[in-house]
C-alpha cells in the first residue's frame, strides 16, 4: 500500500511539474462551458433577409418593417431584380428573399387575394424551414390586423405548459451535454498518453521492474487525473449555476457521485487506448478522432438519437456519454432521484469494469 | 536536398501503421457515418395521451395528432400523474391531456380546453413540438366547425397567399448541408494537429538539435515539415469529395478547381497555425492538448453545427478570426450554390491574411527559440 501511495505521488508530481498542461486541463472546461452556454444555440435569430419589393406601397412597407423589426430577421439589403436574388445567394449575403409582386396592396384590397413569394436558401434545410415559418407567421399576423376579429363558435383552447424549462433556454440542454463532452475528452486524452509516454520515453522498463502489480500501476496512474477531473466537475457546476443560471434541481451528492463514476469510465477509455497505442501521437489521435465526434454526436444533446438510422441508434448505446447525459439531465434538470437513473448507472459501471479488465489484460501481454 | 527531406518526413509519418488508419480510414469512416447521425430535423416526437373523456371527439383528435406524421403514440395513461411518469423516464416528450366532459362542453358551451405539457429540457424540440400540436388542434377545431356550421360562408376577407420556394436543396436533405462541413472539419483536424505534433516530437526526442546543426536551412526544414501534411490533407480532401459524390450524390455546382484552390490557401493557414503552436509547446502532450483545444473552439464556432448569425455579437467577432468558418462557408457555397471565385474573393483574401500571419509569427518565434 505504501509503495502504491508513493507511486500515486510520483504521478501527481509529473502532472504538477508541467504547470502549462495542468493549466490547459483546468481551463479547457471553463472555456467550453462559456462557448456552449452562450455562443452556441440551435435557435435561429438575426438571419439575413433581403426584400425585392416591386410594389412599394403601404402594405409592403408595413410587412417589410415588421420583418426587419423581428428578432429572427436582419434586413440585409434591398433587391431590384430576380437576377439580384441569385447573385446575393451565391455571395452568401442572405438566407431568405421576399418578393412582393407589383400592385400588391391593390390586389389585396380589390380582389381579396394577393401573393407573396418567399425564397429560402435551403442548402441549410433546417434554417430555411424555420425562417419560412417565421416569415409566414409575420405575414399572417399582418393579414389578421386588416381583418376584424370575430367571436367564433366551438372554440378549443389549448393550455400549453413547458416543463422543467419554461423559458426554453438552450443552456438547460447544453450543460448536461457539455459535462459529458468535457469530462470524456479531458480524462480520456490525458490518460491515453500516460502509459504510452513511458513506453516511448523508455521509462517503462523502470516501472516493469518495480514490485507493483499491473493493476495497481494502472490505478495509480488514474488517481491524479481523477483529482483534476473533480476540480473540473466543480468548476463546470459552479459556472452552470452562477453564470448560465441552470439550477441543480436534484440531489447534488447524487450528481457528483454519478459524475465521478463517469470520470472513472472516461479514464478507463484513455487507459485502454494508451495500452494499445505504440506512440503518444497515435494515442492522442486515436482518442481525439474516435472520441470527440462520437461523443458530440451520440450523446444525444446536439442531434436527436431517435432520428438516426437504427444501426446508429444501436451504436449510440456503446457511447458512455449517452448514458451520462441522460443521468445529468434527469438528476440536474428534472430533479429526479436515483430510482430513475439506476439503469443508466449500471450501464456505466458495466462499461467501466469491461474497459478496466481489457486494459489490465492488454497491459499484462506487454509485460511478458 | 529538399527531395531527401520530404522523403524522410513521409517515411517517418508512415512508419507507424496506426497512423495510416488514423489519417485515411478514420476520416472516411466518419464521413460515411456522421452525416447519417447529424440530423436536426424534429420529427418522431413521442406522444403521451391522457384521455379522460373517452368520447368520439377525443378519439378523433388523438387519431388526427398521430396521423400528422410528427407524433408517435408511446404512452396511454389514465391520469396525468401516470403520464408524467412516462415523461420522467424519457419515454414520451409531450403529454396531451383531454379533460373529462371535453366533448359535452364543446357542444353545449361552445368551448373546451385541452392541456398540453411538454418536456422542455431541449428548448428547440419543445418549442417545435408545442407549435405542431397547437397547429393540429387548430385544424381539428376547424374540422368541427365545418361539421357543425354546414353552410360555410364565402370568405370575403383579404387573404395573402404565401408561395415559398426552397432553392439549392429542394428535397431539404440535411446531409447535403452537413457533408461539406464535416469534410472541412476532418481536414482541419488532420492538418493542424499532425503538423503541430510532428515538430514538437523532434523537440522532445532531442532530434531537433541535430537538425539545427545540420546544413539544412530553416525555411527548408519548415517546408519539409509542411509539404507532406499539405499533401496528405489534399488526399483526404479528394477522398472526401469522392465520397460526397458517389455515396451522397453531391455533385458540386461550382468548380472542383475552386475548391482545390481555396483548400490550398486554407491548408497553408492551418498548417501555419500548427507550426506556431509547436514553436511554443515543450512536450507532445502540450502541443496536442493545445491544438485540440484550438481546433475544437474553431470547429464549434465555425457555423458547422449552429448558424453563425444566431451567435451573440462577441462570438460572431471571433468567427471573423476563425479560418475554419471561412472554409465551411466557401465549401457549402461552391458545392451547393455554385459560387465562383468572384463570389468568394473576400474569403480568399481573409485566408491569405491568416496564412501570412500564422506562418510569419511561427517563423519569427522559431528563430528566436533556436537562435
Amino acid at each position: 500500500m505504501k509503495q502504491f501511495l508513493i507511486f500515486v505521488k510520483k504521478e501527481w508530481l509529473h502532472i504538477w511539474r508541467d504547470r502549462r498542461t495542468l493549466f490547459i486541463l483546468l481551463f479547457m472546461p471553463i472555456i467550453q462551458i462559456v462557448l456552449y452556454g452562450f455562443a452556441l444555440t440551435t435557435e435561429v435569430k438575426n438571419s439575413k433577409i433581403a426584400i425585392f419589393d416591386q410594389s412599394k406601397d403601404e402594405a409592403t412597407m408595413v410587412i417589410s418593417n415588421e420583418i426587419a423589426a423581428s428578432r429572427y430577421f436582419d434586413l440585409a439589403r434591398n433587391l431590384y431584380s430576380y437576377k439580384d436574388i441569385e447573385a446575393a445567394f451565391r455571395k452568401d449575403e442572405m438566407r431568405v428573399a421576399i418578393v412582393f409582386p407589383a400592385k400588391f396592396r391593390y390586389d389585396l384590397l380589390h380582389s381579396n387575394q394577393a401573393q407573396i413569394q418567399l425564397i429560402a436558401d435551403a442548402s441549410d434545410p433546417n434554417t430555411a424551414n424555420t425562417l419560412t415559418n417565421y416569415a409566414t407567421s409575420i405575414i399572417k399576423d399582418y393579414q389578421q390586423t386588416i381583418n376584424p376579429a370575430q367571436e367564433m363558435p366551438y372554440t378549443i383552447h389549448t393550455q400549453l405548459r413547458m416543463l422543467y424549462n419554461p423559458e426554453l433556454k438552450g443552456a438547460y440542454n447544453f450543460v448536461p451535454g457539455v459535462m459529458a463532452l468535457v469530462l470524456m475528452l479531458v480524462c480520456a486524452m490525458m490518460t491515453s498518453i500516460s502509459i504510452v509516454r513511458e513506453k516511448e520515453m523508455g521509462t517503462m522498463e523502470v516501472i516493469l521492474v518495480s514490485p507493483l502489480k499491473p493493476f495497481r500501476i494502472i490505478i495509480a496512474k488514474t488517481i491524479p487525473y481523477l483529482l483534476v477531473s473533480m476540480v473540473n466537475i466543480a468548476s463546470i457546476l459552479l459556472l452552470s449555476v452562477y453564470a448560465l443560471e441552470v439550477p441543480i434541481t436534484g440531489n447534488l451528492g447524487l450528481l457528483i457521485a454519478e459524475s465521478i463514476l463517469f470520470t472513472v469510465t472516461s479514464l478507463s477509455v484513455g487507459i485502454l487506448i494508451s495500452n494499445t497505442a505504440k506512440t503518444q501521437q497515435t494515442a492522442m489521435f486515436t482518442s481525439m478522432m474516435s472520441l470527440f465526434l462520437p461523443t458530440l454526436l451520440f450523446s444525444g444533446f446536439m442531434f436527436p438519437i431517435e432520428n438516426m438510422p437504427v444501426p446508429l441508434q444501436v451504436i449510440s448505446n456503446l457511447v458512455p456519454a449517452k448514458w451520462y447525459f441522460i443521468i445529468v439531465k434527469d438528476v440536474m434538470i428534472k430533479g429526479l432521484g436515483f430510482a430513475s437513473v439506476w439503469k443508466e448507472t449500471l450501464v456505466l459501471i458495466a462499461m467501466t469494469s469491461i474497459l478496466l479488465v481489457a486494459s489490465i489484460y492488454k497491459f499484462k501481454i506487454r509485460l511478458t | 536536398m529538399m527531395k531527401f527531406l520530404l522523403w524522410k518526413e513521409l517515411l517517418q509519418i508512415f512508419r507507424d501503421p496506426a497512423i495510416i488508419r488514423i489519417l485515411f480510414v478514420m476520416p472516411m469512416v466518419q464521413l460515411l457515418i456522421l452525416p447519417l447521425a447529424a440530423d436536426y430535423e424534429i420529427k418522431n416526437i413521442n406522444l403521451g395521451v391522457v384521455d379522460r373523456d373517452h368520447s368520439e371527439y377525443s378519439r378523433k383528435l388523438v387519431n388526427k395528432v398521430i396521423s400528422s406524421g410528427y407524433f408517435r403514440l408511446k404512452d396511454y395513461s389514465p391520469s396525468f400523474q401516470q403520464g408524467m411518469k412516462a415523461i420522467e423516464s424519457d419515454k414520451t416528450d409531450l403529454i396531451l391531456e383531454i379533460p373529462a366532459h371535453f366533448e359535452r362542453n364543446l357542444i353545449k358551451e361552445d368551448q373546451g380546453t385541452l392541456f398540453v405539457a411538454v418536456d422542455a429540457v431541449n428548448g428547440v424540440k419543445a418549442g417545435l413540438g408545442g407549435a405542431y400540436i397547437q397547429q393540429i388542434i387548430q385544424d381539428y377545431n376547424q374540422d368541427i366547425r365545418t361539421q357543425w356550421l354546414q353552410d360555410e360562408r364565402f370568405n370575403r376577407q383579404p387573404t395573402i397567399k404565401i408561395v415559398s420556394a426552397n432553392w439549392y436543396n429542394p428535397n431539404m436533405n440535411y446531409r447535403v448541408f452537413m457533408v461539406p462541413g464535416i469534410l472541412v472539419m476532418l481536414i482541419t483536424m488532420i492538418g493542424s494537429s499532425f503538423a503541430s505534433n510532428n515538430i514538437v516530437r523532434e523537440k522532445e526526442m532531442g532530434t531537433l538539435e541535430q537538425i539545427n546543426v545540420s546544413p539544412i536551412r530553416k525555411i527548408q526544414f519548415i517546408l519539409g515539415k509542411l509539404i507532406p501534411f499539405w499533401m496528405l490533407a489534399i488526399i483526404v480532401l479528394t477522398m472526401g469529395l469522392l465520397i460526397a459524390r458517389f455515396v451522397y450524390g453531391i455533385v458540386p455546382l461550382g468548380h472542383y478547381s475552386t475548391i482545390y484552390m481555396f483548400a490550398t490557401i486554407y491548408l497553408l493557414a492551418i498548417l501555419g497555425l500548427g507550426l506556431l503552436l509547436s514553436t511554443y509547446a515543450q512536450t507532445q502532450q502540450q502541443s496536442m492538448l493545445v491544438s485540440f483545444f484550438v481546433t475544437m473552439v474553431f470547429n464549434l464556432l465555425s457555423g458547422l453545427y449552429t448558424p453563425i448569425e444566431s451567435m451573440p455579437h462577441w462570438a460572431q467577432i471571433i468567427t471573423k478570426f476563425n479560418p475554419v468558418s471561412y472554409f465551411i462557408e466557401v465549401m457549402r457555397m461552391v458545392m451547393l450554390k455554385g459560387s465562383g471565385l468572384a463570389d468568394i474573393k473576400y474569403q480568399i483574401l481573409a485566408l491569405i491574411g491568416f496564412a501570412i500571419f500564422f506562418n510569419g509569427w511561427a517563423i519569427l518565434n522559431y528563430n528566436k527559440r533556436s537562435g
